[in-house]
């Protein structure tokens, strides 16, 4: 299998895997962690308010884990996906790499290895903890996390080295590569939706970067400032309205930030699509309508994610069906391009068999 | 390869591996002594309300408010470099079905370059200084980017424009 497979097959794989668990995640774990958070911290005021620090720091011992756990499975969905985003694009630039096709294959395996190891370790730093570790700061599961960064971050850095030979030797060794050539219905499609979905994504960041972000830092101050003063002072009602509406800016600040980074991501995932279709061993209409249903998926989830504070449930439950969607054509994509590199794999079989024939 | 397809392919790895330098060091030197502070002194201020410390509670928050500030901007230019370098990349890739002139299509890419280089800048230097420079800076680096990107989605409508 070509270094370029590799990183196909390998990447799809990742950003496939890191969707289902993304959505494991949102439906089974998400709303659960935020209510279990929500409830300690509402605890820890009312310890505050009875005067018992003890409770209190119990509580917040119970937010930190609750946060953790939350984090650490945020961190293993999103560098899953970009870690497969990123092996698409190593994919793309293959000819480009002025390397021999076998250290182009060492490269592969190795870019691949750390782009599991990160994620399952990070996955696992709310398990493992500090267990036997040699540092008070880091366990072993970070370590191994950080040590599959390197791997990627190493072959990356060759890979930039390889095509930075190659431009220095580019009169000589012109590249024609026909997967950016293909200008097939389905890719046109998938670029121009994803380049759309990125300038929206951009454009709702922008404006909530302008409009609403300094405003919920400084919202996020005074309300926990105005929980812990109520409490000091006494004060039932200002802990409890305060808490309401902690919890409220919370959800907006997740919302607003969910929707923006999903619009951009499901961008690139379909430009980077666009390059493969030649690969998508599927007839021509079905190669567009899995265009369409991603296409679809990906606009359904930022925007009912971000109707989510405003219609509760059926928004989310449509924003996990728009991720579904994506999903699904992800894994017909896969499939195709499963089939095509089958197709290469039994012609080259058949050719050495009739080649020791002859 | 076209000057404007190697400013954002070269420009781009090269992004990302800045990007991913910064994680990694910040990862291992940085992010789980900012978890740390925050958590600790969050807690800090709700124990020293239960024990009718005012002073003391006031103090622990506004460490927890600056914990914080730092760390949501150091995750998030970690974020923003690798991301638009990632997207630096695709359409340096794709930068052919942009049916511009050569000389655009440079300017266009040296655009979304200073952007995705700028843009997380300007959000990390807002952990040295609350002024506005590093603002203005974060603000121009997103103008560029957004600029960049709707001439390139021109770009690329004019040619399926003249297919269709």
């Amino acid at each position: 299998m070509s270094a370029r497979r590799l990183f196909v097959l390998g990447g799809i794989a990742l950003i496939l895997t890191g969707m289902i668990f993304g959505d494991i995640f949102a439906v089974f774990t998400l709303h659960q962690n935020a209510a279990q958070v929500g409830a300690n911290l509402a605890a820890a005021a009312q310890a505050a308010l009875a005067g018992n620090r003890g409770a209190v720091l119990a509580n917040f011992q119970s937010v930190g884990s609750f946060l953790e756990n939350r984090g650490t499975k945020v961190d293993t969905h999103v560098h899953m996906i970009d870690f497969g985003y990123l092996a698409l694009l190593l994919a793309l630039l293959q000819p480009w790499v002025a390397l021999g096709e076998s250290a182009k294959k060492k490269l592969a395996w190795v870019f691949l290895v750390g782009a599991w190891l990160l994620p399952v370790g990070v996955f696992l730093i709310h398990y493992v903890g500090l267990a036997y570790s040699p540092s008070k700061t880091i366990g072993w599961a970070s370590i191994a996390a950080d040590f599959g960064g390197l791997l990627v971050l190493v072959v990356t850095a060759v890979c930039l080295l390889g095509l930075w030979k190659h431009a220095q030797q580019r009169e000589s060794t012109p590249v024609a590569d026909g997967l950016l050539a293909d200008r097939s219905s389905a890719g046109r499609i998938l670029f121009v939706g994803g380049l759309a979905l990125v300038l929206l994504g951009f454009l709702h960041g922008a404006y909530y970067a302008a409009a609403d972000l300094y405003k919920h830092e400084a919202r996020d101050y005074a309300l926990l400032s105005q929980m812990s003063a109520g409490a000091a002072a006494g004060a039932k009602i200002v802990v409890d309205q305060a808490l309401g509406e902690y919890g409220q800016l919370l959800g907006h600040k997740a919302v607003n930030i969910a929707a923006h980074a999903h619009s951009i991501e499901f961008g690139l995932l379909a430009i980077l699509l666009a390059f493969f279709q030649p690969y998508v061993s599927l007839s021509e209409v079905w190669q567009r309508r899995w265009a369409a249903v991603l296409l679809f998926g990906s606009l359904l989830l930022p925007v009912c994610v971000f109707l989510e504070m405003r219609y509760g449930l059926v928004a989310g439950g449509i924003a996990d069906f728009g991720g579904l969607l994506v999903i699904i054509a992800l894994l017909a994509m896969w499939i195709g391009i499963l089939r095509y590199t089958g197709v290469l794999d039994a012609s080259s079989a058949l050719g050495s068999i009739s080649g020791a024939a002859e | 390869m076209s000057g404007s397809r190697r400013v954002l392919i070269i420009g781009g790895i090269a992004l990302a591996v800045w990007g991913m330098g910064y994680g990694l060091w910040y990862a291992v030197f940085a992010e789980h002594q900012a978890l740390d502070t925050i958590g600790a002194s969050l807690a800090t201020g709700f124990a020293a309300a239960a024990e009718r410390d005012p002073a003391a509670m006031e103090a622990s928050l506004d460490r927890y408010r600056e914990a914080k500030y730092i760390y949501d901007r150091q995750v998030d230019a970690h974020g923003h470099w690798i991301g638009l370098a990632m997207l630096l990349i695709v359409l340096g890739i794709g930068f052919d079905r942009v049916h511009l002139a050569e000389r655009s299509k440079l300017f266009l890419a040296l655009a979304l370059f200073a952007g995705a280089v700028t843009f997380p800048l300007g959000v990390l230097l807002q952990t040295f200084s609350h002024g506005p420079l590093p603002r203005a800076i974060a603000i121009a680096g997103s103008a560029f980017v957004i600029g960049a990107l709707a001439g390139t989605a021109l770009g690329v409508s004019r040619r399926s424009t003249a297919l269709d």
